[in-house]
């Protein structure tokens, strides 16, 4: 013992060497502590902790937290979650795997070679793992299993909430779907309480959302015999199911507008001009998310990624597009606000345009003869904002675009929204090191060229057009409620921006909008309504440039044809709603667009009728009761 | 150059020994611990290990070549860098288990809390040197000590390395008691840092707290980290007097232990070896620190002394509070076994240490 501890006088500083001695008695001690407690736990308690290690017979159960419900405003459930059972299979539990899962096949009527195929795949994990013979069973299969439990040790069934989706593909985009949770979530999640298996969402308000809908996963600690069945809980966690959000879509706006868009590809959003509040977001074609909820297959899954068509992209927000002549509106109002132009005064169009030797042809052969701002808005002149657009030059537009809220994100929370580009000279400079040429600005004075945006920025840049000039974040969840009633967090109206026009401007824009639709020649006349009085600006933006004749596109393949576009705002003297449609590959917007812009509007007036008759009826009878 | 041919003669050969029998038993250990597990980390931790023992052996080598005494001069510069990586880690760092550790350096990933423990001893070794007052040393005489490693335990306890900055403030505390620290500064020290905890209450991350409350009441979390201590626990009291035996214990193959080849690898061992095998590494990890503590006693000089006390103390207190967790005594901080656990830094790191020490031992000699 000496080689360890023996100390001479010669050695080292004395206060340290005494000092080294204490030591020895402290570490002697901690060390007789470490090993007693080894010693109880090995030796007195070691059989105790045997038992309970033979067949781990300590389990967790876990029970993820039921999902929040979602309704539309008025109340009507969107998104669900009902009870289901998934048929599971625990290998360790049962003597003879293969002969439990004959006499399972055998209840069930199903071939057993398919249950044992699956064993067979899982066969590499551990053996405790669960296997899931069959998700979301129907009740026979259910009753079965229950009634011969004894004879199928091993096999199990667990209830698990199942996302249901009411309408199906109708809000697919907005309220997007949910999937399993991947290896890099959970790494980057582990510490929140989610587990291999939990779902998440993965997409639209299922994923932006999540923290609310969630809920928090409960579970049970759990003593199992060697055939894996229970003997008794330990332990218990309650859990808590998500909050239940009320948003601001129309179940019936949203429907409208679905049906409007069936068989087509594009989008229809719709605001309330007076908040933001998105009432309807429809993208087509679309996908039903119940098909996530129940387990997407691989090869539904590879249908969805590889369709030419894009079904998972959420065009009015996604999809970045030329706005064709819908850009006028900008135009008209950057020209009135920069004194670029007299509105009165009248240009004449020969039908083509000018800059060096270059032509803009105007999309009306022979041109619109003598034009001022409004006619040129309703007829949608080309020619008129060529020259405008010359006027004001490329930065003065820019300006003004972004200031209705163009080339940025409108913040809506959703995922991945793209920001359109609205370019100018700097843009230029940086992205390809040249000027701005002034033979550039003609095409986007008709929004062609650089410029792109998304549907949703152009029914907000319409929104602020009706309401007077201020530009609202558009926002769709409007209370988050617990499960007891009681309102959690509470959304309204958030300004982005008021933006300072001069008196006047938008009166004259607005004008022109209404006879757009209105007025004898306007370009909307599609739009045009006994119900309501919509206003609006057409669009056609061009997919490929036409270098040859005028064609029509029925002329051109599918693919090539233009975009139809119809953005407006309803009623026309008391706008409540502005409403961007698309049309991919429409052709011209007027005959494309504008009628879908109608139907909606017609809806939504129809729905507020109701609703004011509800409320007299009410009123009517709350002074009969007094 | 010429090798003085008493450092070979004195060259200790029993440190050298005791190390390389708990390398290898621990890299026994993780062998077992990966053993036929259909995880996806498949069975190439143990070569690791061992390459990671070779890049030790290496790094020990240079810790005893140059005379220890000429070391205070590179307190400060090594303090400096250690700073400097931790701080980078917060930014460039690779998250692993919800924290930012490591550093990739391309072909290794380093993690800076590991060296920083010896950058602590370094430091403490140098402010301690010079003789002690006669009554021993107050705090004010050492505020700049304080000044100097506080950054370092912020610096982990945000990543958050709750495991390494206790270590860190227990190496601290340790050095200035060897150096000689009056007792009632000691207990002054002791009741402001109590009186503290409610500020570092504030700093830890939710899981940390999660998971002393937990310890303190095991029940508040029986499906998380009350869970693993549960099993934990029967992995080592399954053991019982001789265990279950080399590649067979269960509760580790089954996967139920967390962290089974880092943290949890004394309950490994336990399982598999029981009682008597557990009173055998606990034994060698007592002795080694017996032989250590003689050593530190019979250096030539104070500096000499504190440097092989400091490297000790980072030994002693990452045994106790390994055991000490896996056993159930304590909450579960993710502190490794030294020269047991699987990973890179900690092995490297404590293998310098270890060189620190044979070049003190073996330099007691020369003068």
């Amino acid at each position: 013992m000496t080689v360890l501890t023996g100390l001479s006088k010669q050695d080292g500083a004395p206060e340290l060497r005494r000092r080294v001695r204490l030591l020895y008695r402290v570490v002697a001690a901690i060390f007789l502590l470490l090993t007693f407690r080894l010693g109880f736990l090995q030796i007195v308690d070691g059989e105790r902790y045997t038992f309970l290690s033979e067949n781990n017979r300590i389990r967790i159960k876990r029970i993820p937290g039921t999902r929040g419900m979602v309704f539309d405003r008025r109340g009507q459930l969107l998104v669900d979650s009902r009870p289901s059972f998934d048929l599971i299979f625990v290998p360790e539990d049962t003597h003879s795997p293969e002969a439990t899962l004959r006499t399972l096949a055998g209840y069930l009527k199903r071939d057993e070679r398919e249950l044992l195929a699956v064993f067979e795949e899982n066969k590499g994990r551990a053996a405790f793992d669960d296997i899931v013979l069959g998700r979301d069973v129907d009740w026979p299969t259910v009753v079965a299993v229950e009634t011969h439990q004894l004879e199928l040790p091993g096999v199990t069934l667990r209830v698990r909430p199942r996302r249901s989706y009411a309408n199906g593909p109708v809000a697919a985009h907005v309220l997007g779907y949910l999937g399993e949770i991947g290896p890099r979530q959970l790494k980057a999640l582990k510490d929140r309480g989610y587990a291999l298996g939990d779902e998440i969402g993965q997409y639209g308000l299922e994923k932006t959302w999540e923290e609310v809908l969630r809920g928090q996963s409960g579970g049970q600690q759990v003593e199992v015999d060697a055939l894996g069945r229970r003997v008794r809980v330990l332990h218990e966690v309650a859990d808590v199911p998500g909050y239940t959000v009320h948003l601001t879509l129309d179940r019936e706006m949203q429907e409208t507008a679905y049906e409007a868009l069936s068989g087509k590809e594009g989008t229809i959003v719709v605001l309330d001009v007076h908040s933001g509040a998105v009432l309807a977001m429809v993208s087509s074609p679309a996908f039903d998310p119940n098909i996530f909820a129940r387990g997407v297959k691989a090869d539904e899954w590879r249908e969805l990624v590889k369709d030419r068509l894009r079904p998972l992209n959420n065009r009015a927000i996604q999809g970045q597009y030329p706005p064709g002549s819908t850009f006028k509106v900008i135009m008209a109002i950057a020209a009135l606000e920069e004194g670029a132009i007299q509105p009165e005064a009248t240009i004449f169009d020969p039908g083509f345009y000018s800059v060096g030797n270059r032509a803009f042809r105007d999309w009306k052969k022979g041109g619109h003869g003598s034009v001022d701002l409004h006619k040129a808005i309703v007829q949608s002149c080309d020619v008129y904002f060529y020259q405008t657009g010359q006027k004001l030059g490329i930065d003065r537009i820019a300006k003004h675009a972004r200031a209705f809220g163009l080339g940025e994100k409108t913040g809506i929370e959703l995922d991945d929204e793209k920001t359109g580009l609205v370019p100018d000279s700097e843009w230029k400079r940086k992205r390809y090191r040249q000027p701005w040429y002034p033979g550039e600005t003609p095409s986007i004075a008709i929004g062609q060229g650089y410029l792109t945006v998304t549907p949703l920025q152009l029914a907000n840049m319409m929104a602020a057009v009706a309401n007077g000039g201020t530009l609202y974040r558009p926002y769709i969840v409007r209370r988050v409620e617990s499960i007891d009633g009681a309102t959690v967090r509470e959304y309204g109206p958030e300004k982005i921006r008021a933006i300072a026009l001069k008196p006047g401007t938008l009166q004259r824009v607005r004008n022109a909008l209404r006879d757009v639709v209105q007025g004898p020649g306007g370009t909307g006349g599609a739009a045009r309504s006994n119900v309501v009085a919509l206003a609006g600006k057409t669009g056609t933006a061009q997919v490929v440039e036409m270098k040859g004749a005028y064609l029509k596109s029925e002329q051109l393949a599918y693919f090539n044809r233009d975009h139809a576009w119809f953005i407006a705002y309803a009623p026309a003297d008391d706008p409540q709603i502005a409403i961007a449609v698309l049309v991919e590959h429409g052709g011209h917007g007027g005959e494309a667009a504008a009628p879908l812009a109608r139907k909606v509007a017609e809806k939504y007036v129809e729905i507020q009728g109701r609703l004011q008759g509800q409320q007299q009826v009410r009123a009517d009878g709350e002074q009969r009761a007094n | 150059m010429q090798i003085d041919r008493r450092l070979i003669s004195h060259f200790d050969w029993t440190l050298l020994g005791f190390t390389l029998a708990l390398v290898l038993m621990g890299v026994g250990t993780i062998y077992s611990a990966n053993y036929n597990i259909v995880e996806n980390h498949a069975g190439g931790l143990p070569t690791r290990q061992l390459a990671w023992l070779g890049v030790g052996l290496v790094v020990m080598t240079a810790a005893l070549a140059v005379d220890y005494r000429y070391l205070d001069r590179v307190a400060y510069p090594f303090y400096g860098a250690m700073v400097v990586l931790l701080f980078l880690v917060l930014f460039i760092g690779h998250s692993g288990g919800g924290s930012q550790r490591w550093i990739n350096l391309g072909f290794f990933r380093l993690q800076p809390s590991e060296p920083a423990k010896l950058a602590v001893v370094l430091l403490m070794a140098k402010y301690l040197q010079s003789d002690e007052p006669p009554r021993g040393y107050r705090l004010r005489d050492l505020w700049a000590s304080f000044v100097l490693v506080a950054p370092l335990v912020l610096l982990t306890l945000v990543q958050p390395d709750l495991g390494t900055a206790i270590i860190l403030s227990l190496v601290f505390l340790s050095m200035m008691l060897m150096g000689g620290l009056r007792l009632k500064s000691f207990l002054c020290l002791v009741g402001t840092g109590l009186a503290f905890l409610p500020i570092a209450w504030h700093f830890l991350k939710p899981y940390q707290r999660q998971r002393i409350l937990t310890f303190l009441d095991p029940d508040r979390d029986p499906l998380g980290a009350g869970y693993h201590v549960i099993q934990s626990k029967i992995a080592v009291g399954s053991g019982r007097l001789f265990g279950t035996g080399y590649l067979h214990g269960t509760q580790n193959r089954l996967d139920f232990l967390p962290a089974q080849h880092t943290d949890f690898i004394f309950a490994v061992f336990s399982e598999e070896w029981g009682f008597v095998g557990c009173f055998v590494l606990v034994g060698l990890y007592f002795l080694f620190m017996l032989y250590s503590l003689r050593l530190v006693g019979r250096a030539k000089d104070r500096f000499g002394a504190l440097l092989a006390f400091g490297v000790l103390s980072i030994f002693f207190w990452h045994v106790v509070i390994n055991v000490a967790m896996v056993t159930g005594m304590m909450p579960v901080v993710g502190v490794p076994l030294p020269l047991f656990s699987y990973g890179g830094s900690a092995l490297a790191s404590m293998m310098f240490g270890i060189g620190l020490m044979i070049n003190v031992s073996m330099r007691r000699f020369t003068f």
